[in-house]
C-alpha cells in the first residue's frame, strides 16, 4: 500500500499541536513500523482533545504514513474513541453492566446516574463535565458494582459515592 | 481454610509490594539470574516438565507452545503478553499487575531468554489505569537498574519490554485479534494456520502468553518443575486429550457470595469448596442456583454439579466449555436465569467483532430473542431456536475464525438445557421483566 502524500491544507487549522506530534513520534522507536502507533496516537489525541476529529485523523495519518481511511478504519472499530460530534466531557464515567455487577445492582446504578445527571448512556451532561457510559466487565468484580472514573475503577459504588469521587477529581 | 501457602499472591497487600526494592529484598530476580545461566532449551524443558498450562483460558501447555517456534530463526521473535483481561468475572491479572508487577516482568524476562526474543509487548486493556501506571513505573525501574535494555548483567542478552494500551474491545484477548490490534488495525482474528509461533506479530514468529502464566514461570524457575507438579490434578485416564492440571491457580470469586475475591488454590478445588470454605457462602441465607465456572463463555454449572473439580478437565464433565479463566460467578436462587442469560447474550452481541457472519448475526439474534422473551412475547419454540443458533456458531461446529462464538453459544446451550423448566415457565407466564436501565442502554445503541 502506498503512503498518503502530504497535502498542503492551508484552509484547515491544524488540530495536533507540535507537542502532541512529538508525543506520537516518541512512540515510533518501540515498533518496527509506524502503523503500530495507530492506537497510541489515537489515545494521545483523545486524551488531549477529548475526541478524534476528522482533521486529527488526517494529521495522524500523515505522521504515520498511512491513508486517513486506514486510521479511521481502526479508530471506528473501537468504541472507545469518539469523533468530533461526540466529544467526551471533562470526566468519563463507566458503569459496569456485566454479570457480576448486574447481580449486585450495577444496572440500577446506571439508571440512577442517568436520572441524576439527566443523560442517557453515552451522553455528556449539559455543562460538559461528565460523560456517562456503560462498560462491559471492568475487571473489579470482587467490588461489584464497580465504576470506572477516568483512569481509576472504584469498588462497591452507589450514585452518591460516584458523586463524591467526582467532586474530588 | 487455605490449603497452601500462597506463592503468586504472597506479596499482594504488603507495603510497597510493587517496588523493585522490596521485590529484590524478597528474593526477586534471582530466578532470572538463574535462568540466564541456563540454556533456552533447559528453561523450555523445565517449563514443559512442570506441566504448566496457559492461564488465559484455553489451557494450552506453555512449554509445548514455545517449541512450535521455528528453530534457528534469524529473528526477531516476539513475546506478546495478553493483559487484555476482559472475560466477565475475571480480575486476577489485574491484582497481579497492580500489586506485584515484578513477578510478571521477571517471568517475561525468563520467557524471552527461553524463546530467544529481544522484544516483548504487554497488551494492556485501557480500563486498567492503575495497572498501567504500576507496570510503567516497574519497567522504568528495571531499565534504571540495568535489568532491561542492552547487554543485561553483562551476559550479552538484550531485552526491551513495551506497554501497549488497548481500546476496550473483548476480542483483543483472542491472541490473533491482539496481534492485529497491536499492529494498529481493527482486532479481527486471523485464520489459522499459520499459528502465531510461525507467523505472528509483524509477520514474525510470536508467542502470546497470559499475565498469570508469566508469574508461574518465575516460580517454576525459582522452585523447580517438581514443586509446581506437586500441586493439582494428574491427567484423567479417561480423557486422552487431558494434559493434567498442575500448579497453583488464581480463582476469582464474585457474584452472590459473602467474601468475593481472588484466591490462590491448587488446581482442582470444587465450586462447593470455593463457595463454602473460601467465599463464606451465599448472602442472605440463599442457596446456589448456578455457577459460572470460568468466565461466562464457559457456560453454567447447576447446583447439583458443585462437586466437580475446577481443573482443566472438570467443567467439561458438566457440559461446560472448560475451565476458562477460573472466574467463578455465583448466582443465587432468587435470581432469574432468564435475566442472567440475557446479560451474557448482550455481552457477546456487543463484543462480537463482526468478521464472521454466524457470530455477528448469531450473537445479535440470541440477544433479540431473549429480549423478546423477557418482554413477555416469547414462545416455547424460541428455546429450540436459541439452542439451534448457539450450536451452529463457533470453531467447534467450524463456522467461525475464532472461539468468541463458541463462548457466546455455550451459556445459551447450558442454560436452556439445565434450566429449561424455568425458561418454559417464564415464557408461559408472559411476564415483562425488562428494566428501565436496560431500555436506556438498548436505546443508546
Amino acid at each position: 500500500m502506498q503512503a498518503a502524500k502530504p497535502v498542503e491544507r492551508r484552509d484547515v487549522m491544524a488540530v495536533l499541536s507540535e507537542e502532541l506530534k512529538e508525543k506520537i513520534r516518541a512512540e515510533f522507536p518501540k515498533y518496527p513500523n509506524k502503523r503500530a502507533v495507530t492506537l497510541p496516537a489515537l489515545h494521545i489525541v483523545q486524551d488531549a482533545t477529548r475526541s478524534v476529529s476528522l482533521e486529527a485523523i488526517r494529521e495522524i495519518a500523515e505522521l504515520l504514513e498511512l491513508h486517513p481511511a486506514e486510521v479511521h478504519d481502526t479508530m471506528s472499530f473501537y468504541g472507545y474513541f469518539r469523533d468530533e460530534k461526540h466529544p467526551l466531557g471533562k470526566h468519563r464515567v463507566w458503569v459496569c453492566r456485566s454479570i457480576s455487577c448486574m447481580l449486585r445492582g450495577g444496572e440500577d446504578l446506571l439508571a440512577d446516574l442517568c436520572e441524576k445527571w439527566n443523560v442517557k448512556p453515552g451522553e455528556t451532561t449539559e455543562d460538559g463535565k461528565i460523560t456517562l457510559e456503560f462498560g462491559e466487565c471492568l475487571g473489579v468484580c470482587e467490588g461489584a458494582p464497580c465504576v470506572l472514573v477516568d483512569e481509576d475503577c472504584h469498588p462497591c459504588m452507589t450514585a452518591q459515592k460516584v458523586d463524591e469521587i467526582l467532586k474530588k477529581s | 481454610m487455605p490449603k497452601c501457602e500462597p506463592v503468586l499472591l504472597a506479596r499482594v497487600g504488603k507495603p510497597d509490594s510493587a517496588s523493585l526494592a522490596t521485590y529484590q529484598r524478597d528474593g526477586g530476580y534471582e530466578a532470572f539470574k538463574k535462568a540466564l545461566k541456563m540454556s533456552p532449551e533447559e528453561i523450555i524443558n523445565e517449563v514443559k516438565t512442570s506441566g504448566l498450562r496457559g492461564r488465559g483460558g484455553a489451557g494450552f501447555p506453555t512449554g509445548l507452545k514455545w517449541t512450535f517456534l521455528p528453530k534457528n530463526h534469524a529473528g526477531p521473535i516476539y513475546l506478546a503478553i495478553n493483559g487484555d483481561e476482559s472475560e466477565p468475572g475475571t480480575f486476577n491479572n489485574r491484582i497481579l499487575m497492580e500489586e506485584d508487577p515484578h513477578q510478571i516482568l521477571e517471568g517475561i524476562m525468563i520467557s524471552c531468554h527461553a524463546i530467544k526474543s529481544n522484544t516483548s509487548y504487554i497488551y494492556l486493556r485501557v480500563e486498567y489505569g492503575k495497572s498501567y501506571r504500576v507496570l510503567k513505573q516497574a519497567i522504568e525501574e528495571l531499565y534504571a537498574a540495568g535489568l532491561l535494555g542492552k547487554n543485561i548483567l553483562g551476559t550479552g542478552f538484550d531485552l526491551d519490554i513495551y506497554l501497549h494500551r488497548g481500546a476496550a474491545a473483548y476480542i483483543c484477548g483472542e491472541e490473533t485479534g491482539l496481534i492485529e490490534s497491536l499492529e494498529g488495525k481493527r482486532a479481527w482474528p486471523r485464520i489459522k494456520p499459520p499459528f502465531p509461533a510461525i507467523e505472528g506479530l509483524f509477520r514474525k514468529p510470536t508467542i502470546v502468553n497470559n499475565i498469570e502464566t508469566m508469574a508461574c514461570v518465575t516460580h517454576i524457575i525459582n522452585r523447580g518443575a517438581d514443586w509446581f507438579k506437586s500441586m493439582g490434578v494428574p491427567p484423567d485416564p479417561n480423557n486422552p486429550r487431558d494434559a493434567g492440571s498442575y500448579g497453583p491457580k488464581l480463582y476469582c470469586l464474585s457474584g452472590h457470595i459473602n467474601k468475593p475475591g481472588c484466591y490462590e488454590i491448587p488446581l482442582g478445588v470444587t465450586s462447593r469448596e470455593l463457595i463454602e470454605e473460601y467465599g463464606g457462602g451465599v448472602p442472605n441465607g440463599r442457596k446456589v442456583k448456578a455457577v459460572v465456572p470460568g468466565g461466562i463463555s464457559m457456560g453454567f454449572m447447576s447446583a447439583d454439579e458443585l462437586d466437580i473439580p475446577l481443573d482443566f478437565n472438570g467443567p467439561g464433565k458438566a457440559g461446560c466449555l472448560g475451565l476458562g479463566t477460573a472466574a467463578v460467578v455465583v448466582v443465587d436462587d432468587a435470581t432469574s436465569m432468564v435475566d442472567v442469560l440475557f446479560n451474557c447474550a448482550r455481552f457477546f452481541a456487543h463484543e462480537s467483532c463482526g468478521q464472521c457472519t454466524p457470530c455477528r448475526e448469531g450473537t445479535a439474534w440470541m440477544q433479540k430473542i431473549l429480549w423478546r422473551i423477557r418482554s413477555g412475547q416469547g414462545e416455547l419454540r424460541d428455546l429450540d431456536l436459541l439452542t439451534e443458533v448457539a450450536g451452529s456458531m463457533g470453531i467447534i461446529p467450524g463456522t467461525t475464525i475464532c472461539g468468541l462464538s463458541d463462548g457466546a453459544g455455550w451459556p445459551v446451550k447450558n442454560a436452556i438445557q439445565k434450566f429449561r423448566p424455568e425458561f418454559e415457565e417464564f415464557i408461559k407466564s408472559g411476564k415483562k421483566v425488562i428494566r428501565h436501565a436496560e431500555e436506556l442502554m438498548a436505546a443508546a445503541h
